[in-house]
């Protein structure tokens, strides 16, 4: 019978850390780009992460019993970025870049037909509140599930499943706000209709 | 509202994209975790020490020093080789503490190769 207290051999610690650390680098710098806004800032904080990380993963490790790591590394950068910057702006410093930085990721046919949508999502994701802007981080860009992102913020299953619930709603109505509005006159044209027929308004946006 | 938004949460997934990390951060950051490997000094420095009181765990520190040899092999994996001190000029803000580190980690790596050889050439 092993020794649950028995010390894994240091070079079999790090062959794993190095594993970790392949597996999850872009998520922790997605993370950190989208919380932080900005490559500077994200660059240190990633790099911070992996630092933390490594001094606590052979207790993570045992404290994980088989789980992924990912939530923990995730909410190491969550915890140092509101360490590391609470003297900074609790908003990123500036917008999400929504065009140069975002390149890599995206088609170029994406941007040409969908720059300022997603502009204005991103826009909208930075004004959020950021347990909401996080939790989107996690589920969007990271592909996170329900548990996993529950786990990275100290939260319920169930919390988080109705924090990313609202966190959408919040951004829906947002991103509708900033949207041209091209929509007003047919809600013009449909009151009209309505003061002239007296039918139902939502009926006649409908047709 | 939310019906003029269809497909939400596709736009929303291509809108935060996962971003790739710039080359530089990645060769800066496997540089600095080949060094801090490297030095293996953590846990001899933090248990080593003490326990060489007791002779029962006089077998523990040769092993670990032993696992301390190779540990840089692991992390070389990542592909960067750079020494600590490479590794901590280009690090400013961690430049002095990984120094201290170091050759605190070294003093302690010695001593305690040192104090074991001798042990377990007594033995």
């Amino acid at each position: 019978m092993s020794d649950p207290s028995a010390r894994k051999p240091k070079v079999l610690l790090d062959a794993e850390f190095s594993e970790l650390y392949r597996a999850h680098l872009r998520d922790v710098y997605s993370y950190a780009y989208y919380r932080e806004g900005n490559h500077h800032d994200a660059e240190d904080l990633t790099e911070q992460t992996f630092l933390q990380a490594y001094r606590h993963f052979e207790r993570a490790q045992r404290e994980s019993r088989g789980r992924p790591l990912r939530p923990w590394l995730i909410r190491i950068a969550h915890n140092l970025a509101a360490n590391l910057y609470r003297d900074r702006s609790r908003k990123p410093a500036s917008s999400i870049d929504d065009t140069s930085v975002l390149t890599a990721p995206h088609t170029t046919e994406q941007l040409v037909e969908g720059r300022d949508e997603l502009s204005r999502i991103l826009d909208g994701v930075r004004q959020l509140p950021d347990d909401r802007r996080e939790a989107l981080i996690m589920r969007f860009a990271l592909g996170m599930d329900n548990r996993e992102i529950a786990r990275a913020l100290g939260r319920s299953d169930g919390a988080a499943k109705v924090l990313i619930h609202r966190a959408i709603k919040q951004l829906e109505k947002l991103v509708g706000e900033e949207r041209p509005q091209v929509a007003a006159p047919d809600a013009s044209l449909a009151d009209a209709q309505l003061a002239h027929d007296g039918s139902d308004p939502a009926s006649v946006r409908r047709r | 509202m939310n019906e003029a938004l269809p497909n939400f949460e596709l736009l929303l997934r291509e809108a935060l994209a996962p971003v790739e990390p710039p080359a530089d951060l990645v060769e800066r950051l496997e540089s600095t975790l080949t060094a801090i490997t490297e030095m293996a000094a953590d846990e001899l420095e933090s248990w080593e020490l003490s326990a060489m009181r007791d002779p029962r765990n006089w077998a523990r520190p040769a092993a670990a020093l032993v696992v301390g040899g190779a540990a840089g092999t692991a992390l070389v994996l990542l592909r960067a080789r750079r020494r600590a001190q490479e590794a901590s000029a280009r690090r400013s803000s961690l430049a002095g503490r990984g120094a201290e580190l170091e050759r605190s980690a070294e003093r302690a790596i010695r001593d305690l190769a040192e104090h074991t050889r001798r042990l377990l050439e007594r033995r």
